[in-house]
């Protein structure tokens, strides 16, 4: 029966294109059920639990067409806001194959932030969000190294969340034979209180001995220093190492490294741009998206991604800071300034990155 | 220039800046009530089409038959004019939903919709109204005006309205491969032929879906079933005729010549928008239906504002017409459409 079935389904398939032409039948069945993937992959939001008094985990069912995410991978989430669709990148908070088949992912509200507001703070049971990916490199490889340390701050620690949730999961400690691999997390927040999933960690630590926390409250205890580590883990070298958190003290951590790069893993969650003072003065120009045909005028500090979405072209875009990639487009003609380097770069077919690439001069790009 | 003579040039530009700032409030205040709006009608149109197809898989009971027929024919109307063409015309691109796109969408017509948005979105409401630029001014087929020369072939031009009308889709579809420009060589054959390719590739899909498939699906209904295709292809097609011949031919449209293009400023351009378009008086689902067109002169003035806020703004774009004695042309449907064809008999002769 299994073989027949692309026999079957491949001429019904078929046919009901013919019969919903110009549309394609999933636009009919998604009145039915909203979770279909219509050409673009869905979710349904189903629980919205608060974590701290700024952070809140949002439970989502993905529609048909979801692939498991490994632990510490990211997925970007589409969610219409006063009417217009925006999107931005969140790291996958729980393991891969929960038994209800939901995803998490838990949001910190970033001050002056648009979306983390609005997701942290008003969005509701039922809404609809769109999908994309998961992706992402952030991820414990196999074979599991067999010391590990995660160093996270403030939101840092939802990746690591997941994948403590898969490497010290009670199926492994179960299997005989199989020893989990020895955990350090060092994590900082302000408090007690601002500890994003402070409890879960907590019990997790009491009861699993392969599991040591440390808290860090950075408000009575200052800032976690690269020099501080040898006093919580003094074989923090040896270690396998993850780290996310604030583009300080990522940045201190990888100038200050003394192991092998490739043992220290960094997930970053925002990219220090060049201050737009001093890209503001800077040339732009004509901007032309050669396949939607649309035209408009530049300068040199916005970025194109903006530029396009301004212009109402359908521009593709994640984490609109130059990390995820999501918003590359080929360049056809022009050049373009970096705006984290403030570097002047660019041939014909070179794929930019919309979001942090600003026109220098007049320019073409394939969109 | 007599409309416009008791206005100075800076009446005009001060004219311009009052609607410019009527968009700039819309445009401002567009959010969730409007990408909802957008979303139900799609919906609505959806299911109608949907149920309207199950009711006339059992169409050789009349009553099924009656009621499956009216469905699609709404639906179709509602897919053409209230979604297809102002989703074409970038009114909902706001919302960046690549599935409610101008870019991405295609309607339920054989012309295509890459096709359509050049003649119609550039030419046509970039032109409006002006002899020689607009191809809308009776479609390159008919004497819309006096100051078109008269030839023979007019005689025949109430009866070729009828079969415009009936036939809509496919005279807008032959209409926007632009053949006129052939001979001059503004367009090569190689394009047309080109074109002609997409075209037939939709016709065949559009003509397989309505008049093969579905009959075929309906089974010993086979024959009443492409009959209720076809009646609410060709309701669809009169509709939209009527709507469109009402929005820019009725008596009260003004006609401009090429010179009036030249340096022509922002505040003149709304100007002939506003002159060369004639609205129609209407209820809410009148408007609906109409894909907000009896609104025609709001439309040609701000084409890329969504068309649920026409209605709203209406009032105070009559008010600032009044205001400065510029005539705002709005009429029942019946009398335009008399008015319109009042027009296309007279200037059949010469
Ligand atoms: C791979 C990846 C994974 C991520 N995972 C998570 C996650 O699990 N949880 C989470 O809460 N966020 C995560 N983020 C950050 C998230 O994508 C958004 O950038 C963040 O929620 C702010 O979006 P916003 O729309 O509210 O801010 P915007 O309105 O876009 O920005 C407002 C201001 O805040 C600044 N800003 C943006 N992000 C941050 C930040 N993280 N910290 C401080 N200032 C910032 C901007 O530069 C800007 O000045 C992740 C980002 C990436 C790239
Ligand atoms: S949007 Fe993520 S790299 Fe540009």
């Amino acid at each position: 029966m299994t073989v027949m079935l692309p026999w079957v389904l491949r001429p019904l398939a078929e046919a009901g294109r013919w019969l919903s032409t110009p549309l394609s039948p999933e636009d009919y069945l998604s009145l039915l059920d909203p979770l279909w993937p219509a050409g673009e992959l869905r979710g349904r939001v189903e629980g919205v639990h608060p974590e701290t008094a700024d952070a809140t985990t949002l439970v989502i069912r993905p529609g048909r067409g979801w692939r498991a995410h490994l632990p510490g991978q990211w997925v970007r989430i589409g969610v219409d806001i006063e009417g217009r669709r925006h999107w931005r990148t969140y790291s996958l908070s729980s393991p891969p194959h929960r038994p209800d088949g939901r995803i998490t992912i838990t949001v910190k509200a970033t001050p002056g932030g648009f979306v983390s507001r609005h997701l942290a703070r008003s969005i509701t049971p039922g809404t609809i969000v769109r999908l994309a990916g998961p992706d992402g490199v952030f991820v414990v490889p196999e074979p599991t190294p067999p010391r590990l340390l995660f160093l996270t701050a403030g939101s840092g620690i939802t990746p690591v969340m997941a994948m403590l949730g898969s490497l010290l999961s009670e199926e492994i400690a179960a299997d005989a034979g199989h020893r989990p691999p020895d955990v350090v997390l060092i994590h900082s927040a302000p408090t007690p209180q601002e500890v994003i999933f402070g409890d879960r960690l907590r019990r997790l630590a009491a009861r699993s001995p392969y599991l040591r926390l440390h808290e860090r409250h950075t408000r009575s205890a200052g800032r976690l220093r690269p020099a501080d580590l040898a006093g919580l883990c003094p074989d923090w070298t040896q270690r396998a190492v993850w780290a996310c958190g604030p583009p300080g003290m990522l940045d201190e951590l990888a100038a200050q490294w003394p192991g092998p790069a490739r043992r220290l893993r960094i997930e970053r969650f925002t990219e220090s741009l060049l201050p737009a003072a001093s890209a503001a003065g800077a040339a732009g120009g004509r901007v032309r998206f050669t396949t939607t045909g649309r035209e408009t005028d530049a300068d040199g500090a916005t970025p194109l991604l903006t530029v396009g979405e301004n212009a109402g072209v359908l521009m593709p875009s994640g984490c609109r800071m130059g990390i995820c990639h999501t918003c590359v487009a080929p360049l056809r003609s022009g050049r373009v300034r970096d705006l984290r380097s403030g570097l002047v770069h660019g041939d014909a077919g070179d794929l930019i990155q919309t979001c942090v690439s600003a026109a220098a001069g007049p320019l073409e790009l394939e969109l | 220039m007599t409309a416009t003579a008791h206005l100075t040039l800076d009446d005009v530009e001060e004219f311009g800046r009052e609607l410019d700032k009527i968009r700039e409030e819309v445009l401002a205040d567009l959010g969730d009530r409007d990408a909802r709006y957008i979303r139900d009608v799609i919906a609505v149109q959806r299911r109608l089409e949907v149920g309207g197809r199950v009711m006339l898989l059992a169409s050789w009971l009349p009553p099924a038959w009656l009621a499956g027929t009216a469905a699609l024919a709404t639906a179709k109307i509602l897919e053409n004019m209230e979604i297809g063409h102002n989703v074409l015309h970038g009114q909902w691109d706001w919302m960046r939903d690549p599935k409610i796109h101008s870019t991405t969408w295609e309607w339920d017509i054989v012309c295509p919709a890459d096709l359509w948005k050049h003649s119609h979105n550039f030419v046509h409401h970039t032109w409006t109204n002006v002899l020689g630029k607009d191809r809308d001014i009776g479609y390159s087929a008919m004497r819309i005006t006096p100051e078109q020369d008269w030839r023979p072939i007019y005689l025949a031009q109430p009866f070729y309205n009828v079969l415009l009308a009936l036939f809509f889709e496919y005279g807008i579809a032959i209409y926007d491969l632009e053949l006129e420009r052939v001979p001059s060589g503004e367009k090569t054959p190689a394009d047309v032929l080109a074109q002609l390719g997409v075209v037939a590739r939709k016709v065949r899909r559009q003509v397989v879906k309505d008049y093969v498939a579905f009959p075929l699906l309906a089974g010993p209904a086979f024959l009443p079933a492409l009959l209720a295709n076809l009646t609410a292809n060709l309701a669809r097609n009169v509709w939209a005729h009527t709507i469109i011949f009402c929005g820019h031919f009725p008596a009260g449209a003004e006609f401009f010549t090429e010179d009036r293009l030249d340096g022509e400023t922002r505040g003149e351009w709304y100007v002939r928008q506003l002159l060369g378009s004639c609205n129609i008086d209407g209820g809410r689902l009148f408007h609906i239906m109409s894909g907000n067109l009896g609104h025609q002169i709001e439309h040609h003035l701000f084409p890329d504002l969504p068309s649920n806020r026409y209605a709203e703004i209406a009032p105070r774009v009559r008010a600032l017409c009044d205001r400065y004695g510029l005539a705002y042309t709005s009429d029942s449907l019946a009398r335009q459409v008399g008015s319109v064809w009042k027009r296309v008999l007279r200037l059949a002769l010469p």
